[in-house]
């Protein structure tokens, strides 16, 4: 890798990348792109102790039992994803 | 518009609470956070909870972790928030503050999905601290102690994993060795591949083991290893001598113990009886309790019931897993063990309480274990129990909370001074409707009727040195009545005081004798029963006295003053005189400062509008050391010390200063400070208290002088967390008081109200509000009034329970199975939770054990009419099949044959997943029977959707069902449909209405202007917002403008722009044409935002109100915390100018303590736009006005004085 190829716009963005979960890329598609808005949905419920209350009172559960819901919602927060067309 | 905002009740909720000595030594303190808020609170002897320090952070406080160096007798906190930093405080005993020892940055702020923050796991020996975040990354910082024994930090040392979630972690106690922290963890990486979703079948939770190598400054994944899917939270396990130590993983069903290389032992978790099959139980809280010999967890289920976990073990070995249940509370966010035997328990919603262990769990009980663990085909055998009443644990104290506020209005519907505040708070069985009054509650101890009417009372001690009062001395119009304070107060005749005669002081003079003033002279009674008289000289009489232990002044009539000092033999001798003008109004002398002999300031109110200072040093003769002019003639005059604060920023002890205070004839409290070496007054201000001339007197207020100033209600005036608050006191109209000391009654007042003698203390000092609960049975969702009827109609829904006589079905069964034929039957009426008595009666209190759960598409609902005067329902209506209640609104239909009229939108079989759905949505329209006392049911009209809102409009009934808004006329069988708006975007959340305009809040889409053309029988949308707002409360302030708040915590006003207002009105078509072109596939015109604010919490409620009679109006809030704030708008630019200047200083000189910038975090979804917050403004000053009558002037003036 030549010093250049370090501050050109492709590295850097494989760079944010790396370190920012979420950021997008030019071949981002819909699925993935809803994937992690929904995953930093969740994650800001989880962070923000009324918004956990304001749910549990809605579907009248605890905020324990809320905060574990929405964590095991990350895994698959969008359902399967689709197949992969190969090209 | 600029606004101020200001808290008013700080948030009531708790969100994590950990325990220690905060303060070095053996106290044992609790830190809890509530939202924004950081608290210190520590029980007292008596088993109730004070709060020592609140502290607003600026920031979402999400973790909180105690941790102690070896050999320190001191836990810092550590703090995980949305600042992107950590932060280590330490509770500063002397200054009562949290001084913050570390903040280290490590990402952006806000609650972010890889930003650290939400989880910290401390190495129980204190030489590390792990911050962790919802996914990906986790950073370890080494903490340790230089040499000036100072605590120290590393950098961060990084254990990132990506595409990894985390549930918890937590330090493992392996002794000295390197420190370890364990945290569950999922891998998604693939499950987001694989389209076939086995992937995602495949995921597995993993308990890993991270190592810090103290040695190589290096973190390490040390040991993973499957662990059960429905894992969520970890306990840390005693190692290192004191237990095997490991790990508890808490999942879904289980308690599983795990440890590098030992095999796991996992138990069941016992299950409710009644619990439905397609429900877990998930462990949500967890506390340790350590001692040298042995240790246990108290691990809390969703559902309240408490379990005690303990391990067999031998060496680190461990044999059997045991989990017997233990007690059942209301579900906690967290609980704290204390050493003193104590349970702290934090409920999620309602109030906190406080628990003493009455055992530690010993007796038999329903045990599962990890060697009776049967495993079958359909998994393991579940182990039932049935919760019982408490045997563990008695509860001492509980912490008020109004966590969370449902709805709320502002109402004076008691005709008092001020308005109520009635706000819906809690959830299923711990919901309540509270009425909130300004001022401090009281208690009353004793009414005792006299034989005249009394117009004064006095107690006197008979010794300085005494602990308690002896005598109270009430004097009438013609007499004087000596009552002798012991194990009952009764009239004695020998104490020496003449009893036919009225007096006018009556007090403690020297050490040991008493001194009573009649109109005709001082009688001094000596403590060996030796009686001196003065006699007032000629046919002049005395009019005023002012003393203190060694000083007393007379007034006589005509204005000659005449000057007494008690000498060293401990008699009265006259000093000096002094001709006033005129007649004296009042007098006081200051209390006699420590080691000195005298007081040198004497106060006179005179007749002629003036207060003047004169001296009492023997070498200046009582001449004049200044004069003070005010409004009207004063009433009564008191001098307070006042120890505002214990040290500032530098750390110097601000010096005592000496308050003048003055009670006037218009009802106004003049305040000012004197000068202590020239006696100078300056810094005056006052405020108006009541109708009447407030009547000052000193009394004693947690061991400090304090002063109550009597008006059309009492007024206390004490100092508070090194702030002075002037508060009300709800209690009714006093004529004259003193304070009382007894066995009994450490800390007391007794004062004369008409004919009767009273006793009362005053409890839970630096309140707002003070609160009257009336238990309800579901959780309120919203509520009306009818204002002419003084009544209140509640709907109260709630999903996943029984309807009450299921429930009370349930019981009896259980009951008569279990043999104890307690009395399970005929308390039907006993629905309602609350009332301390319950525990007696009802074995099984829903307040404390929680509505038993059904399946989720069950709904429970009712209707209440209450009438709040007297706490009684008067109606109640329970909605049969599923059926629950959404909307309320009292509507009055133009053909006036039913007069006012109830309409209720109500939803049946609704879900909300795996798609919200309903079966069938109904309007109800009931008729008010009996004086609205009573309800009748006139008919129910089928909706495709849930109703939503409802609102009255030009004599019809407006609904919002779904997207439809939708205009109905009052039929004989049903409601008619009479026209209808389709285009809305997503769900009606609020309807209001003025004049011929129509307000409607989208539950996601902000504020939509509507328009009703009667002609052409049209509803048309004129203009909407083009911000997307999820509402969750909406408030109409004027014709073009609009508050409301959205779910993540923001406050905002839009308006309609002037001249888009005078068109549309203008406009023949009232801008229909226009509508018809639209704009961006909504309305052709926009509001705009005039206002934005964060305030961190989700806003439930607004409503304008003016707190104080004659006061401005301002818009109150509450929040789901249980917080209450206003936000009240300026009236002058200057004040405008003068707080931005303020806020922008403070928020450079005193950063938040969290470490959240606090412009971002009030900007933190929209800009933060023409508000100042007070809250901030407040932080560093000693005055807390409050915005009940806030004098925004003068406390700017204050605050600038502060800072020189």
């Amino acid at each position: 890798m030549q010093a250049s190829d370090r501050f050109n716009i492709n590295s850097q963005l494989e760079h944010l990348q790396a370190k920012y979960v979420g950021t997008g890329h030019a071949d981002l598609n819909r699925f993935e792109w809803a994937v992690n808005i929904q995953r930093d949905s969740y994650a800001s419920y989880v962070g923000h102790y009324p918004i956990l209350a304001y749910f549990a009172i809605a579907e009248n559960e605890s905020i324990g039992r809320e905060r574990y819901n929405f964590m095991q919602k990350m895994l698959l927060p969008c359902g399967l994803p689709p197949e992969r067309e190969d090209d | 518009m600029y606004l101020y905002s200001l808290t008013l009740q700080r948030a009531t909720g708790i969100v994590c609470a950990i325990n220690g000595s905060f303060s070095g030594g053996k106290s044992q303190e609790i830190v809890v956070a509530r939202g924004k808020l950081l608290e210190l609170l520590r029980p007292d002897d008596n088993g109730k909870i004070q709060t020592l320090l609140s502290v607003e952070t600026f920031g979402a406080i999400r973790s909180l972790a105690q941790f102690r160096l070896t050999g320190s007798q001191k836990d810092y906190i550590v703090v995980g928030s949305d600042s992107g930093r950590i932060v280590i405080l330490e509770y500063n005993k002397e200054k009562n503050v949290f001084d913050k020892i570390h903040q280290e940055t490590f990402g952006k702020s806000g609650c972010r999905r890889i930003v650290p923050g939400q989880y910290l796991g401390i190495d129980p020996k204190g030489r590390a601290v792990m911050i962790g975040a919802c996914e990906k990354q986790k950073l370890v910082y080494v903490l340790n102690r230089d040499t000036a024994a100072r605590l120290t930090i590393s950098s961060p040392l990084e254990a990132h994993k990506s595409h990894t979630i985390v549930y918890s972690i937590c330090g493992v106690d392996c002794g000295f060795d390197n420190p370890i922290f364990a945290a569950i963890e999922l891998d998604y990486s693939e499950a987001d591949q694989d389209s076939t979703g086995v992937a995602a079948g495949d995921a597995q939770k993993n308990l890993t083991f991270y190592e810090l190598d103290l040695g190589l400054n290096h973190v390490s994944r040390k040991w993973t290893e499957a662990v059960d899917n429905g894992a969520n939270m970890l306990v840390t396990v005693p190692g290192g001598g004191d237990g095997p130590s490991g790990v508890l993983v808490c999942a879904e069903n289980f308690v599983i113990y795990k440890n590098q290389g030992h095999p796991d032992l996992r138990a069941v978790i016992p299950r409710r009886a009644d619990l439905p099959a397609e429900r877990g139980v998930l462990i949500v809280s967890a506390a340790t309790h350590k001692q040298k010999a042995m240790f246990f967890f108290l691990l809390q289920t969703e559902y309240g019931d408490i379990f005690k976990v303990t391990l067999d073990h031998d060496n680190d070995h461990v044999t059997e897993l045991k989990i017997k249940y233990f007690d059942t509370i209301p579900v906690t966010s967290s609980m704290c063990v204390l050493k003193s035997g104590h349970l702290f328990a934090a409920s999620e919603f309602g109030n906190h309480a406080f628990y003493q262990f009455q055992g530690i769990g010993d007796d038999a009980d329903v045990e599962s274990s990890s060697a009776s663990l049967m495993e079958t085909e359909e998994g393991f055998q579940p182990v039932f129990f049935q919760p019982r009443r408490l045997k563990n644990l008695l509860r001492i104290d509980q912490v008020e909370s109004l966590c969370p506020i449902m709805d709320m209005k502002v109402v004076n519907l008691f005709e008092e001074e001020t308005p109520q505040i009635f706000t819906l708070c809690g959830r299923g069985p711990r919901s309540s409707l509270r009425i909130l009054r300004p001022g401090l509650a009281i208690s009353e101890m004793a009414v005792s009727e006299l034989p005249g009417v009394p117009s004064a009372v006095w107690t006197v001690k008979k010794n300085v040195t005494d602990e308690f009062d002896a005598y109270i001395v009430v004097s009438f119009s013609n007499a004087t009545l000596v009552l002798s304070i012991g194990e009952t107060v009764e009239e004695v005749s020998d104490s020496g005081f003449l009893d036919t005669t009225p007096s006018l002081a009556v007090s403690l003079i020297g050490d040991d004798s008493l001194m009573q003033v009649h109109p005709n002279g001082i009688r001094h009674i000596r403590e060996d029963g030796r009686i001196n008289e003065w006699r007032a000289p000629g046919k002049r009489t005395i009019a005023k006295v002012g003393s203190n232990r060694l000083q007393v002044v007379i007034a006589l009539s005509g204005g000659e003053l005449v000057y007494f000092e008690v000498d060293i033999t401990g008699q009265l001798i006259e000093v000096d005189k002094h001709e006033m003008n005129g007649d004296v109004a009042c007098l006081d002398i200051a209390p006699v400062p420590e080691g000195r002999q005298r007081s040198r300031f004497l106060a006179v109110g005179s007749y002629d509008n003036t207060i003047r200072i004169l001296t009492l040093d023997p070498d200046e003769g009582m001449q004049d050391l200044s004069v003070q002019s005010v409004s009207s003639a004063p009433e009564s005059l008191l001098f307070l010390e006042v120890q505002a604060s214990v040290g500032g920023e530098d750390g110097a002890d601000h010096p005592a200063s000496l308050f003048l205070n003055a009670g006037l004839q218009n009802g106004v409290l003049f305040r000012t400070v004197v000068d202590m070496v020239t006696g100078q007054l300056s810094d005056s201000r006052s405020r108006f208290l009541g109708l009447r001339a407030p009547k000052l007197f000193s009394i004693i207020v947690r061991g400090k002088r304090a002063m109550l100033c009597l008006s059309s209600r009492p007024w206390l005036g004490y100092i508070h967390q090194g702030h002075f608050l002037l508060t009300p006191l709800s209690y009714e109209t006093l004529e004259y008081a003193a304070s009382f000391a007894s066995d009994q009654c450490a800390e007391g007042v007794v004062a004369v109200a008409g004919d009767a003698l009273r006793v009362f203390t005053i409890e839970r000092l630096g309140e707002t509000f003070n609160e009257t609960v009336i238990p309800l049975r579901y959780t309120p969702r919203k509520f009306v009034l009818q204002p002419k009827r003084k009544l209140l109609v509640i709907i109260e829904s709630d999903q996943k329970a029984f309807s009450a006589e299921e429930r009370e079905a349930a019981k009896k069964e259980c009951f008569e199975a279990s043999g104890t034929g307690e009395n399970g039957n005929g308390n039907a009426e006993k629905m309602e939770n609350g009332g301390d008595d319950e525990d007696k009666d009802d074995p099984l209190s829903d307040e404390n054990y929680g509505y038993p759960n059904a399946e989720s598409e069950r709904w429970v609902s009712c209707i209440r009419v209450l009438d709040p005067k007297t706490a009684s329902t008067t109606c109640l209506l329970e909605l049969q099949e599923n059926e629950a209640a959404f909307s309320i609104c009292t509507v009055n239909f133009h053909d006036k044959e039913y007069g006012t009229l109830l309409a209720v939108g109500t939803a049946k079989g609704l879900q909300f997943w795996p798609k919200k759905s309903s079966t069938a949505g109904f309007i109800h329209i009931y008729r008010f029977l009996e004086d609205g006392r009573s309800l009748e049911l006139l008919h129910k009209t089928q909706v495709e959707g849930v109703p939503t809102a409802l609102c009255q409009f030009q004599g019809r009934l407006l609904a919002g069902i779904g997207p439809v808004l939708r205009l109905y006329d009052l039929g004989k069988r049903r409601l008619l449909r009479k026209c209808e708006n389709k285009l809305f975007p997503n769900t009606i959340v609020s309807i209001h209405t003025y004049r011929d305009r129509i307000y409607v809040g989208d539950i996601q889409e902000s504020f939509h202007y509507c328009k009703y053309r009667r002609d052409e029988n049209q509803l048309y949308i004129f203009a909407d917002d083009s911000v997307p707002r999820w509402l969750t409360a909406s408030y109409h302030i004027d014709f073009d403008t609009m508050a409301g708040a959205d779910k993540f915590g923001n406050v905002y006003f839009v308006r309609l722009p002037q001249d888009v207002s005078d068109e549309i009105e203008e406009d023949p078509t009232g801008g229909k044409i226009k509508w018809e072109q639209g704009k961006l596939n909504g309305a052709p015109n926009k509001v705009e935002e005039i206002v934005q604010f964060h305030v961190g919490d989700v806003v439930t409620c607004l409503q304008k109100a003016s707190l104080i009679p004659g006061g401005g109006e301002c818009l109150i809030y509450g929040t789901v915390m249980g917080s209450l704030g206003a936000l009240l708008a300026f009236t002058s630019r200057d004040d405008v100018d003068f707080f931005s200047h303020l806020e922008m200083h403070l928020r450079q000189d005193n950063p938040p303590l969290c470490g959240r910038d606090h412009m971002a975090y009030r900007s933190a979804y929209f800009p933060v736009k023409d508000v100042i917050d007070g809250d901030l403004c407040e932080q560093k000053n000693n005055l807390k006005a409050t915005v009940l009558d806030i004098d925004l002037r003068r406390l700017a003036v204050v605050i600038a004085l502060r800072r020189q």
